[in-house]
């Protein structure tokens, strides 16, 4: 096991590695030129060359990429090249949006996935069954951003030009330290949109999970003991069947973590994934290293996390 | 992606053209007409198909609709799209059925113009990721050893990308265009199939045909791609199905954050981007954009549950209960009784 975890460990460095290189020798590639950027419209090129000698743009590239590993090893993502801030102090500032955003929408969509996953999978071809396939396929269809701009259409638009303003419109952020109701008051909508949508996959994948379960001769046999519809369900297949729900929610939970780009430029939410795009437009390399380094982080984290988890959930895993 | 290595192998009436009865009592159907009879009886994968064939139509006819209308896509038809205050027509006003944008484009125009773009970035994306995750996971499964070890680690490394990131910062560092829009969705969508297809490979090279291919001679190159690859045509076509409402999702999404194909082409995330910044005053704005996105991925989506349900035999049961129950509902014919949802068989 724990050798089973070095491994695991060792191949998430080296994931992190190869992306954080990419983006790295992808700007160098890039016909932009931040120096110019920087200066500003009134550019003299004695000042491009001292803003490049500054940010240590005028060194061999490869010796800038060493500086930079050298500097990532020692938790130093570096200077924003706009903000003038250190890389760390701003996804300190931003990750706690993604985190008010990840964990109660995580909650809502396993709460939501599964249950329409059972229902269904106990009742295959029922009325139930039926409106639950709609569900999925309605929700694996829709794109996040039109679901979040209904969701503001008619919760905000609509109620609140009928007078009754009960959601925040977009750009609406308040602190759980600040006053956690308006904090969650806030964030209703957002959290719908992740949820609704996330939800769909889970209860296809618990569904499908669960039927198979359901058909395997160790429920037969829970079934032939006398044991209540109940306790067969819960206990004996469900059981078996949360390993790859489990695999799926780590990665997805970890994805917004790292930045729910799309839902946080619907709602104007400043956290990682609004962080970024506006790093991009700015062409902020070490803003952009730096969010990318952590969303990476977060998943390789989290499927570590999860292939840990299999051992204890299913007792047939072994890691070797 | 081609089909050809169904054809051509059984010579065969068409089963569309028989009663049920006679239909049923040919032997040797290859597994692609079995299951294009079984997509035929499928309501969903009609509707499905309905839906598809109406946003090609929209996009093939986008030309004849911009010159019947008179409205490019492109002009600001300030002096009819906009009233005397410059504002926006909404639907049915002056000519323009859906209404015009901010600065009086016609949106139906750019719908169907946008149309073509959504259709040709998804089938496109999907072509190239699928042949390459095709490729990649039979050299992967086929060769095993150190080819396996990498391309695996390869594919892995690709599938825990953050991609909405990456996509955005390649296309920020490369400029929007649609060649990177594909280049980079088929970047992010091959191992997915080369992962399946690796593993499909694995348990197929163990098996005797492969041996005695080995045998006869057959070359590397023969085995993989003309004896293995035929057998995992299914799983790739349900696949790469499933792929396209993702890749033209993924499209929209770009546009929508402004790094995908940029304005003023008329896609739909760039209509939906521009509605967004012009607030909700002008619904039609993006309610129309929205449904055309929802019914092609809608649309996609059950086509892709429907072959998936045709192309498993195990859906022969079903349907095989269900077109009893048909006949002693009175001798409907096959298909008219309960359409099971899709997406319900052997998921």
């Amino acid at each position: 096991m724990s050798r089973y975890l070095i491994r695991r460990v060792i191949q998430g460095i080296f994931t992190l590695w190869v992306i954080v290189s990419l983006v790295f020798f992808l700007y160098f590639i890039a016909p932009h030129d931040p120096a110019r950027l920087l200066a500003g419209k009134t550019v003299t090129p004695g000042l491009v060359e001292n803003i490049r000698k500054s940010l240590g743009l005028n060194l061999p590239i490869w010796q800038q990429y060493l500086n930079y590993l050298g500097r990532l090893i020692h938790g130093n993502l570096g200077l924003s090249y706009f903000l003038k801030q250190p890389v760390t102090t701003i996804i300190a500032r931003e990750v706690p949006v993604d985190i008010s955003l990840a964990i109660p929408a995580g909650i809502i969509w396993l709460a939501l996935g599964l249950s329409i996953g059972i229902l269904s999978a106990r009742r295959p071809r029922s009325i139930w069954d039926r409106s639950a396939t709609v569900f999925v396929l309605t929700g694996l269809s829709t794109p996040t951003f039109i679901l979040g701009l209904l969701l503001l259409y008619f919760f905000y638009y609509i109620l609140t030009s009928h007078g009754i303003a009960i959601f925040p419109g977009a750009g609406s952020w308040t602190p759980f330290q600040t006053n956690p109701l308006q904090w969650a008051h806030d964030l209703l909508l957002p959290w719908l949109t992740l949820a609704l949508i996330s939800a769909a996959t889970y209860a296809r994948l618990s569904r499908s999970t669960l039927l198979e379960t359901l058909g395997e001769d160790y429920v037969r046999t829970a079934r032939a003991k006398g044991l209540s519809e109940r306790r067969v369900v819960y206990r004996h297949a469900l059981r078996a069947a949360m390993t790859p729900i489990t695999t799926q929610f780590g990665i997805d939970l970890a994805t917004v973590l790292g930045g729910a780009i799309i839902t946080e430029t619907v709602f104007g939410l400043p956290g990682l994934g609004q962080g970024v795009v506006v790093a991009i437009s700015r062409q902020d390399l070490p803003l952009i290293q730096g969010i990318v380094l952590v969303a990476a982080a977060f998943i390789v984290v989290a499927n570590i996390v999860v292939d840990a988890l299999y051992a204890v959930l299913d007792p047939r895993v072994r890691l070797t | 992606m081609s089909l050809a290595p169904f054809e051509g192998r059984t010579q065969l009436l068409d089963p569309g053209d028989l009663p049920p009865e006679a239909a049923q009592g040919i032997e040797g159907r290859s597994p692609l007409r079995l299951a294009l009879a079984r997509l035929r009886t499928d309501r969903i994968a009609i509707v499905a198909g309905g839906l598809i064939v109406l946003m090609a139509l929209l996009a093939v006819l986008a030309p004849i609709i911009s010159s019947v209308t008179g409205h490019n896509p492109y002009n600001n038809n300030l002096l009819t799209g906009t009233t005397s205050f410059g504002q926006p027509l909404s639907p049915g006003q002056g000519g323009y059925l859906l209404g015009t944008d901010n600065v009086g484009r016609d949106i139906l125009v750019r719908i169907a113009y946008g149309a073509q773009i959504s259709l040709m970035v998804g089938i496109l994306a999907t072509l190239i990721a699928t042949v390459v995750g095709t490729v990649i996971g039979l050299v992967a499964g086929y060769y095993g050893g150190w080819i396996d070890a990498v391309l695996a680690r390869l594919m892995d490394t690709v599938l825990s990308f953050p991609y909405v990131l990456l996509a955005i910062v390649l296309a920020s560092v490369f400029g929007a265009s649609l060649p990177l829009t594909i280049g980079v969705i088929a970047f992010f969508s091959w191992a997915a199939i080369g992962r399946i297809v690796r593993g499909q490979t694995l348990s197929h090279r163990e098996k005797e045909y492969v041996e005695a291919a080995h045998a006869a001679g057959a070359g590397d190159l023969r085995i993989m791609f003309v004896d293995i690859l035929p057998n995992l045509v299914a799983p790739i076509i349900v696949l790469g199905t499933l792929l396209v409402p993702t890749a033209i999702v993924f499209e929209a999404t770009l546009d929508f954050l402004g790094v995908g194909v940029g304005p003023p082409t008329p896609t739909w995330g760039n209509m939906l981007s521009d509605a967004q910044n012009s607030g909700f005053v002008n619904w039609w704005f993006w309610i129309f954009p929205s449904i055309a996105l929802l019914l092609t991925t809608l649309g996609f989506n059950l086509l892709g549950d429907s072959v998936r349900d045709a192309l498993d035999p195990r859906t022969e049961r079903i349907f095989a209960t269900r077109r009893k129950g048909a006949k002693s509902g009175g001798g409907a014919p096959a298909g008219a009784g309960a359409v099971p949802a899709a997406g319900e068989a052997g998921s």
